[in-house]
């Protein structure tokens, strides 16, 4: 059942003495079928990946996934193309967590019932909306438990216990701790107060606990692994895209370079 | 001589629940890193209208430095030339500044002094709000950034070197279809990253709560005055109060105070090239439920909920998405919708200015389109007050541009 398989590879990673890897990537970016091969491509490395819906307005992204869903959303990328990327990568690795990741309204245009009955058929294992926080839960949760889907929430620097509470109480699956405040790809906080942050959050929830925002390079993959449940990389693997995506194969290539010494930062750790 | 100041009722009434939700719509769709700064703007909000001081210095900048209470004029040869009732115009193009904004800027500019906020941030369309806020920062104070589409920068040039001269650094923005809804985007960004020492001064009644409620209360002064003076020059309530609608501001300052009266209510919004030409700006006659911004409304949007580039001759109505509480009174049935053309806007612009003396904003002149059709059908010993939310000066590009010869 999918809501074990966040579990089970958080428990897996524990055993390995390693943080979770966590790779994102926006749907249908530089184009759907190019997508799939990146969307494959970083699978291969990842433990969970983060499906980005391309949104006309994503207010909580930088520059770097702005445009990522600018190209996918001019290539035409739809929501049926999304759910069926992601139920190309369920095919392609069984065991990695796939979530999606993105705004209200997407799923609110498609309808919360529908959305939640698609990406479950495709193989998704929970959803990530940036701008549902758990006061406004009840317009979702009711179909995300239906279909066995997690609700990954965020947390941020600026979360009370009050709001940490709250979240650990909806959440599911994995708590997304935003590492500074303020958009993808700006600069990572500091690292002590990141681990500050994650030892905070922890009196208040069993649930692992992953970083992102503003990680970009191994080094500081290995920095947050050493704490953290998980570290995502987002921007800097969508920026491979928007360099190279002239070129499908650089591309490809590219990515997989990124992704394997992000892996290999990881696994250094757990020796 | 001093202001009367019983007809500014401060009980707060139709209020939304305590997170911001008309019914189903409005609501707290924020990004987690904003709901910690959001509470505490909501406690600041509360504490501050219950505190006699702040309505004090509040009411006194209004009255001394805004120019309050601004006049209701009976335009009589407007309403000889329409043949119909009487109308009734309320003179917003009069205050400082040269639109209503700045009955809001001059609220949530208190509201940052008493939070401790240094630096206020704030996005723009026509550029109104932006120089309504440049304006009370430079009064204050207070470092000033406005977001304003790139489009608009070009189109409402006037008004960017106004906010420049008045100290503001205006961000010029590319993203998106570089129009209002991508402003308040940047806004939004820059607030993330800025929270703990920056209040963003929004400039309509959307957004994340407390926004809309908070926006609504700072210019119910417009529809408090308006139904005071009514009575004190005709001796009864308007039969129809009619406004422009982007995001609401302006219609919501004329409308909520008369929300409880036996009067019909008017919201008029931006029909572009034509309701049914694809092109315009209107999200409750053509839109549908839909998340943006921190609230659910109504959009305009596709079937996978990507919104759409709005259309509209006027930049301050260009916006895909309307007030959470505008959209509540429409389907509960207490709002009536009509809509107005770019070149019917445009004649009613051309008609005021050349009957009264009086050029009003391309915003407002929607407003009057509507107003005037609407008196047309009505009785001469009826009324029709409508919002005249703004001045036409910084419209003159567009204007020259489209009328050119023929002026």
């Amino acid at each position: 059942m999918s809501h074990d398989r966040l579990s089970t590879l958080f428990a897996r990673c524990k055993t390995d003495g390693r943080a979770a890897l966590v790779g994102y990537l926006t749907a249908g970016d530089p184009s759907v079928s190019l997508s799939e091969q990146l969307l494959l491509t970083l699978a291969e490395q990842v433990d969970v990946i983060e499906i980005g819906m391309p949104f006309s307005d994503p207010m909580a992204d930088g520059p770097v996934i702005q445009a990522a869903s600018e190209r996918a959303l001019a290539a035409g990328t739809k929501m049926d193309d999304v759910f069926e990327l992601a139920a190309k990568v369920r095919a392609a690795r069984a065991d990695i967590g796939i979530v999606l990741m993105g705004y209200a309204n997407t799923p609110y245009a498609l309808g919360f019932d529908q959305f939640a009955l698609k990406a479950a058929a495709a193989g998704v294992d929970g959803v990530l909306l940036v701008d549902i926080p758990a006061e406004e839960s009840a317009i979702c949760d009711e179909a995300f438990r239906r279909n066995h889907l997690h609700r990954i929430f965020l947390l941020s620097p600026t979360s009370s216990d009050y709001r940490i509470a709250l979240a650990a109480k909806h959440a599911s699956g994995f708590i997304y701790y935003v590492s500074l405040k303020g958009i993808t790809g700006a600069e990572m906080g500091a690292v002590g107060d990141i681990d500050a942050q994650v030892k905070r959050i922890r009196k208040f929830t069993d649930l692992p606990i992953c970083v992102g925002f503003g990680i970009k390079t191994p080094a500081q993959v290995s920095q947050v692994g050493a704490f953290a449940d998980g570290v995502v990389v987002g921007s800097h693997f969508v920026n491979q895209i928007a360099q190279f995506h002239g070129n499908e194969m650089i591309t490809v290539q590219a990515l997989k370079e990124v992704a394997t010494s992000m892996r290999s930062a990881l696994e250094s750790h757990s020796a | 001589m001093s202001l009367d100041r019983s007809m500014y009722d401060l009980n707060i009434t139709h209020a939304p629940d305590l997170m911001g939700h008309f019914g189903v719509f409005g609501g707290m769709f924020a990004a987690e890193t904003l709901m910690g700064p959001l509470q505490e703007l909501k406690d600041a909000f509360q504490s501050a209208w219950a505190d006699p001081q702040f309505h004090a210095e509040r009411m006194d900048l209004l009255e001394h430095y805004v120019g309050r209470a601004t006049p209701l004029y009976h335009a009589k040869h407007l309403s000889n030339a329409v043949g119909g009732a009487q109308i009734y115009l309320k003179r917003e193009d009069l205050t400082h500044t040269g639109a209503h904004k700045i009955n809001n800027t001059i609220g949530q500019a208190l509201l940052a002094k008493r939070m401790g906020k240094k630096r206020v941030i704030a996005e723009t369309g026509a550029g109104q709000h932006g120089v309504a806020t440049a304006t009370v920062a430079a009064m204050f104070n207070m470092e000033c950034d406005v977001y304003m589409g790139r489009e608009d920068t070009i189109r409402q040039a006037p008004n960017v070197f106004r906010m420049k001269l008045l100290g503001a650094n205006v961000i010029p923005v590319d993203s998106g279809s570089a129009t209002l809804k991508d402003a308040l985007n940047e806004a939004l960004r820059d607030w993330v990253a800025s929270c703990e020492h920056t209040f963003y001064i929004i400039g309509t009644v959307a957004g994340p709560h407390p926004y809309p409620l908070m926006v609504r209360q700072f210019h119910a002064v417009i529809g408090q005055e308006a139904r005071a003076q009514m009575l004190q020059q005709t001796g009864k309530l308007p039969d129809v109060a009619v406004a422009c609608v982007g995001g609401g501001s302006n219609a919501m300052g004329l409308l909520h105070p008369l929300r409880d009266d036996p009067v019909r209510l008017v919201a008029v919004e931006a029909a572009g090239y034509g309701l049914n030409s694809g092109q315009h700006s209107a999200s409750l006659l053509r839109g549908k439920k839909g998340i943006l911004h921190g609230n659910l409304t109504y959009l305009l949007e596709d079937d996978e909920g990507q919104v759409e580039g709005t259309h509209s001759i006027s930049a301050g109505l260009d916006y895909p998405g309307v007030g959470p509480e505008l959209a509540a009174m429409f389907d509960q049935g207490v709002l009536d919708l009509d809509s107005a053309t770019d070149k019917e806007a445009l004649a009613a612009f051309q008609q005021l200015t050349k009957t009264e003396g009086i050029i009003p904003a391309l915003e407002s002149s929607h407003a009057l389109a509507a107003g005037m059709r609407i008196a047309a059908t009505m009785r001469e010993e009826q009324s029709v007050l409508i919002n005249l939310s703004g001045r036409g000066d910084k419209d003159m590009n567009t204007v020259m541009k489209l009328l050119g010869e023929q002026v």
